[in-house]
């Protein structure tokens, strides 16, 4: 990928609505999904699926429960393994580099793929050690660096101003938004190129979620977030690209203004009006 | 409703039921009251059983400290109870206590820590259940078993590699002992880490932390707590017990730091001489309680440093 093209992308999408014809011409793919399937024991959780997910742009991905989304975010940075008796076929290549294939380092991985979870899980321990955890376990011990680290990060979270009088103080002293924030602050430390978010909001409240939202949006400049909401309005409002899946299978993967308006199957739009899930 | 009039009357009558059962209601309602004060007489009788020990060997204790100088029993380095002139030191007794501890733990300590990480991080679930219950078979052996396990195992082959060390030393219960607490730490070590919750270790994994940073860079701070409790459980263990250190350290009342010598503890002194020739009112009798009461404050300030400690390293989640 060269340096212009992400630039233009960022133009892109910083004029608010996406030039499709543009967007498409342009290959800068993280993840190439080719033909992944997925079991859990006997189950068969994801089937086929084919996915191109694009660099600098907030892919969202929706479905009823149980439909295989988380599965397939957590595939991207082989957390999923956690499970033992998880099996997978097929490829994804992020940025070339096959993945899915032991010999690929997953520590590696996941410091390029950075993950927020559906709960927010900060460590119990202080603020400060929350962000700086990750650039620690990376061998970055320089307590000069790791403070300046430590106030990007939580300024590119929007949460410096609440926490900056009380970084040593316990991260479960937060609320919940701000907890959560904290996690993608802790995220942002190591620099990931990608961000996955699994239901980040559905632990909280309205307010919490908004901010949330907005986040998001400014982080697409520098990140390609993925995430996955049971929210619909949620995709529409911060996706530039969303996935619908059903039964372990992708129906529909478009831009997101079309998954909305006018989507090809009748089974997105079933699912988007309402009639189910 | 004119079916569900129907269905009340020829079906079975629940409200009917149960109104005729609420008739006996003044009975239940006296054991009601009644209960909740058997309960507590029942709770109470474990504060009267702590009250009266300390009462016991607090009046025996004053009784000792009118013969022996307070001041002589906690300086003195000699004890010699039987002896023309009985000089009654507690010191041999408080080293023994201290050093055949100080060995358990070293054993116990780093081995029980070590298989709980083991088992709570890396086993799978079926080596799991096969070897949790195995780990605590190992704490249902009785003390007197492992007594003589130290005395004719574990003795001669420690004699067999180091021969300076002697028939009767404090190495060989002292390793015994540990043995017997590694199950002790390595159990409740490992419940205090199951209980970190997953979405911990997902974090660090997450942020492409390996296992091994995951496990001691969040996991054990976060139960560092109930860690160090299981430490200061198996301290108290050690320091308590009797069997092993009485069978295998002979009854020397050495003052020594000299591992490979035979000392005795605090404990094997209360069994050497209640056992023996202790008649009721003589000094070596109430020696006995000065003892226990020496051994029980031990214990209870152990007891209290560990829930300081647990509660200072406690990390909230």
């Amino acid at each position: 990928m060269s340096l212009l093209t992400v630039k233009e992308n960022m133009v892109m999408v910083n004029n608010g609505n996406i030039d499709i014809a543009s967007s498409i011409a342009n290959n800068n793919v993280v993840f190439d999904t080719k033909e992944l399937n997925l079991w859990y024991g006997e189950t068969h959780a994801l089937k086929d699926i084919n996915l191109k997910i694009k660099e600098n742009e907030v892919t969202a991905i929706i479905g009823p429960s149980g439909c295989g989304k988380s599965t397939y975010l957590k595939t991207l940075n082989r957390m999923v393994e956690l499970v033992p008796t998880v099996r997978t076929t097929g490829e994804i290549s992020y940025k070339g580099q096959s993945i899915l294939d032991k010999s690929f380092k997953v520590e590696n991985l996941r410091t390029r793929v950075g993950m927020v979870f559906q709960k927010p899980n900060p460590f119990p321990k202080s603020i400060y050690d929350n962000i700086a955890y990750g650039p620690r376990i990376h061998g970055i011990r320089n307590k000069k660096i790791l403070d300046e680290i430590v106030e990007k990060s939580l300024r590119g979270a929007y949460i410096w101003d609440e926490v900056k009088d009380r970084l040593k103080e316990n991260a479960y002293g937060l609320s919940g938004g701000q907890q959560q924030r904290l996690c993608i602050a802790r995220t942002l430390a190591i620099e990931p190129d990608v961000i996955l978010m699994d239901e980040p909001t559905s632990a909280l409240d309205p307010k919490s979620t908004l901010k949330i939202e907005d986040l998001v949006q400014e982080l697409k400049k520098d990140y390609s977030i993925i995430i996955v909401t049971h929210n619909m309005q949620q995709a529409a409002r911060i996706s530039d690209r969303t996935a619908f899946f059903l039964d372990g299978e992708v129906v529909e993967f478009d831009v997101t203004d079309t998954i909305f308006t006018k989507p090809n199957d009748s089974r997105t739009e079933d699912y988007i009006s309402g009639r189910f899930g | 409703m004119a079916a569900n009039e129907n269905n009340k009357n020829t079906a079975i009558d629940v409200k009917g039921m149960i109104a005729k059962n609420k008739q006996g209601k003044s009975l239940s309602s006296i054991t009601e009251k009644l209960i909740p004060v058997v309960l507590f007489l029942f709770a109470i009788i474990t504060v009267f059983t702590t009250v009266g020990i300390v009462i016991t060997l607090l009046t025996e204790t004053i009784e000792f400290f009118k013969r022996v100088p307070i001041w002589d029993f906690f300086t003195g380095t000699v004890l010699k109870p039987m002896s023309q002139n009985p000089e009654f030191g507690v010191l041999p007794l408080l080293n023994g206590t201290i050093i055949s501890s100080t060995i358990a733990m070293l054993v116990a300590g780093p081995i029980g820590l070590m298989a709980a990480i083991y088992l709570s991080e890396y086993a799978s679930d079926r080596v799991r259940k096969v070897l949790k219950p195995m780990l605590e078979i190992l704490a249902g052996i009785p003390t007197i078993v492992y007594g003589f396990f130290a005395f004719t195992f574990v003795t001669p082959l420690i004699r067999s590699i180091w021969p300076d060390v002697a028939a009767t030393n404090i190495l060989s219960p002292g390793i015994v002992m540990g043995i017997m607490i590694i199950p002790m730490i390595a159990s409740l070590s490992e419940d205090a880490m199951s209980s970190v919750p997953n979405a911990m270790r997902e974090g660090a994994l997450g942020l492409g932390a390996t296992k091994l940073e995951t496990t001691f860079k969040v996991v054990i701070p976060a139960a560092l707590s109930g860690i160090i409790a299981s430490f200061v459980l198996g301290i108290s263990r050690a320091i308590g017990e009797t069997m092993i250190v009485t069978i295998a350290s002979g009854s020397s009342k050495n003052f020594t730091f000299d591992i490979t010598q035979s000392m005795q503890t605090m404990t094997a002194y209360i069994v050497e001489v209640s056992g023996g020739e202790a008649a009721a009112g003589t000094t070596i009798y109430y020696s006995l309680y000065a003892v226990a009461m020496t051994l029980f404050v031990f214990t209870l300030l152990m007891n209290l440093l560990a829930r300081y400690v647990s509660r200072r390293f406690r990390e909230e989640y």
